[in-house]
């Protein structure tokens, strides 16, 4: 049953995505139009939406994209004069060169003076920035919480709160704290001269305030997660070290580290796919705006199955996937080689 | 005690380093309870003080009123507490099946090894239902059948490769995260035509079974961790003493990785209990969820703040109960870790 709602939906939709919905006398029907819904993401009129605007060529831009491109080729050059690889091998580094080149490609054209970016560039962002900072910041909370230090019970307790929190209330609570007339800050705001300045019209500062409320609802997820590992690993071990004459910092990167890093593993794994899946707040916050700028993936794919183009949603959600797996992939071979290589 | 106290001399802190971490720590205190500080007073603030612009101390700055507390609480009584009873019958028990469901599939996944003949048996006719299901579900035939083939193959040739390499546990553990990968946006037309079909829309059955579905792959990879933390020498040993491998499982492993099954249980427990987006399409007016009022409360006349205060409010207090009683439990894993030397 388990195994079944997790795939039946996913062959559905991926139907779904080659069809577009329409209204015939009676009802509506689902009509087949084969890859339209992805043409139009990937090339047509919506790939200002969905990718961003392309800046123009420009000298900074081509000698980043030389440079990345040069790092490539070398990095399949060098898995070339390995004899042992065999082709396959050379076969799967050439698609991760390829898809780290389109990442790069879509970044340089995006981020740069004249480029604007869509929905695609938006969500790694969040992704990439905001399980950085969630996971340094609740790594930190944790190790201090670790201590014997005293009321570090209650640091616990008041930790964990923001996560209890529904993200829909978490959504409604910055949007009222983050108000410039109304919030909480108003008088800083005038004080700073800013109160005729929305961070609300200016697409980064959206941005921001969009990873802030993600960083302060989910770094309390590392935070109790990293903690029970830390509690968990044998207080022997630490005071072994000790006795040996280890300083803190080489206790936690000898000691601690390896015991917590298959957790953190898992843990950063599992965050990366939920920030892909950023819904709530920027539809709350912003919903979605200026224009598209804070919209992410998830958020696209909603607004266009709101406004019955199901195909189209299922497009994009069927994209998210495409990124996702990728993103996963990738983090896993990495993670993997770490951890397997001091075994 | 004196097992502590040796801990305070290996782990003490320096005065200075001891100011630096309270520092650190109440900076974050204030981060967090800020904008809780600010749910609480706007509860008791009256629409017109809230619109008025900021004000910061109640009977210092503004009146309290209990107006907002009287709406939700007395005049509104049965419409929220419906929703209140659906979120907690629904989280509890979607929660307790993912943790049972998954500790056991982590467990197995880490210490048994895979039988991949009777493995190919149940996937075949796993896949083969999935074709007749979607057949009778309206699907066109010429799409359902190549579909549940397709499926097939793939499950196949991940479990094959346990010929080649001892790698099949990692490859379903792997195949098990990636249903997690799916944007639920993308499932949710399906699961609501699939329920319709039931005929369980709106009903508690519905929830469970969706959220069970979406939580077990974090039971399942998070306490695949914990295990792999407990030392195999002690499993071992109480195998030679004759112990079967569930009671193994239930007086050794279990009572050894309470702290994780805590934590695990805690995540799990607020996420149904949040969760937005499949309430939303699966439920009606019956089974509603919390978080579905709570986001009701944008009304046409824009936002109202207070109503959604004090919702939010005693919406957080049963989890947030939780939350400290399991963290005693949590705090505790130290005193079984060192029962265990």
């Amino acid at each position: 049953m388990l195994v079944f709602l997790s795939i039946f939906p996913l062959f559905v939709s991926l139907y779904l995505s080659l069809t577009r919905l329409e209204f015939v006398p009676g009802g509506f029907a689902l009509r087949w139009v084969g890859l339209a819904n992805y043409r139009k993401l990937l090339f047509g009129i919506e790939r200002e939406h969905f990718l961003g605007l392309l800046a123009g060529p420009s000298p900074v831009q081509r000698v980043a994209l030389g440079v990345i491109a040069i790092g490539l080729v070398v990095f399949l050059a060098r898995s070339l004069r390995r004899p042992e690889r065999p082709l396959a091998g050379l076969l799967g580094r050439s698609l991760w060169a390829a898809a780290v080149g389109a990442v790069a490609w879509l970044l340089a054209r995006t981020l740069l003076p004249g480029g604007r970016p869509g929905t695609l560039v938006t969500t790694l962002t969040y992704v990439g920035v905001g399980v950085a900072v969630q996971y340094g910041l609740g790594l930190g909370l944790a190790v201090l919480c670790a201590q014997q230090i005293a009321g570090r019970r209650f640091f616990r307790v008041v930790f964990l709160l923001p996560m209890m929190i529904t993200p829909v209330g978490i959504a409604y609570t910055f949007r009222i704290l983050m108000d410039l007339g109304k919030g909480p800050f108003a008088p800083v705001w005038r004080g700073l001269g800013l109160a005729e300045v929305s961070w609300a019209s200016d697409p980064w500062g959206a941005r921001i305030a969009v990873m802030i409320g993600d960083v302060w609802q989910w770094t309390p997820f590392m935070f109790v997660v990293l903690l029970a590992a830390l509690e968990s690993q044998p207080p022997e071990l630490l005071e072994a070290a000790t006795v040996d004459g280890a300083d803190r910092w080489q206790t936690f990167w000898r000691i601690t580290w390896p015991q917590i890093a298959p957790v953190t593993a898992t843990l950063v794994l599992i965050r990366i796919i939920e920030a892909f899946k950023i819904v709530d707040l920027p539809n709350v916050l912003t919903s979605g705006g200026p224009g598209t700028a804070t919209e992410s993936l998830t958020l696209h794919a909603f607004i266009a199955w709101r406004t019955l183009d199901i195909g189209g949603s299922a497009a994009v959600a069927y994209l998210l996937l495409l990124v996702v797996t990728l993103a996963v992939l990738a983090y896993l071979r990495l993670v993997r080689r770490r951890l397997t290589e001091p075994t | 005690m004196g097992r502590r106290r040796r801990g305070r001399i290996a782990r003490g802190l320096s005065p200075w380093a001891a100011a630096l971490a309270y520092l650190l720590l109440g900076s974050w205190t204030a981060v967090v309870v800020f904008p809780l500080y600010w749910i609480l007073i706007t509860s008791f603030k009256l629409p017109v003080q809230v619109y008025a612009g900021p004000v910061y101390l109640p009977f210092v700055d503004f009146w309290p009123s209990l107006h907002a507390w009287r709406y939700i609480v007395v005049d509104l009584r049965n419409d929220t507490l419906r929703p209140y009873v659906n979120t907690v019958v629904v989280s509890l028990t979607s929660s307790v099946l993912a943790l049972v469901l998954g500790t056991a599939a982590g467990y197995g996944l880490l210490r048994f090894r895979y039988r991949p003949r009777l493995g190919v048996v149940l996937q075949f006719v796993g896949s083969a239902l999935l074709v007749g299901l979607a057949v009778g579900l309206n699907v066109r035939w010429e799409i359902a059948v190549p579909a549940g083939g397709g499926l097939f193959l793939v499950l196949w040739s991940t479990t094959r490769r346990r010929f080649h390499r001892s790698m099949a546990n990692e490859d379903i553990a792997l195949w098990m995260i990636s249903q997690r990968i799916l944007p639920p946006v993308a499932v949710v037309i399906p699961i609501y035509v699939l329920f319709q079909r039931l005929g369980l829309l709106d009903t508690w059955v519905a929830l469970i079974v969706t959220y069970t579905a979406v939580n077990l792959p974090i039971v399942v990879w998070l306490m695949r961790d914990y295990f792999r933390n407990i030392s195999l020498e002690l499993e071992e040993s109480a195998a030679m003493d004759g112990a079967s491998p569930f009671r193994i499982f239930r007086s050794i492993v279990l009572p050894l990785s309470a702290p994780g099954l805590a934590a695990t249980f805690l995540l799990v427990l607020v996420f149904s209990w949040n969760e937005y987006l499949l309430a939303l399409i699966l439920t009606g007016a019956n089974a509603q969820t919390l978080p579905l009022t709570i986001a009701a409360q944008n009304a046409t006349r824009g936002p109202q703040w207070w109503y959604m205060s004090v919702l939010i409010l005693i919406m957080i207090a049963p989890v947030t109960g939780m939350a400290i009683a399991l963290e005693r439990f949590i705090a505790r894993g130290l005193l079984v870790g060192a029962l265990k030397g």
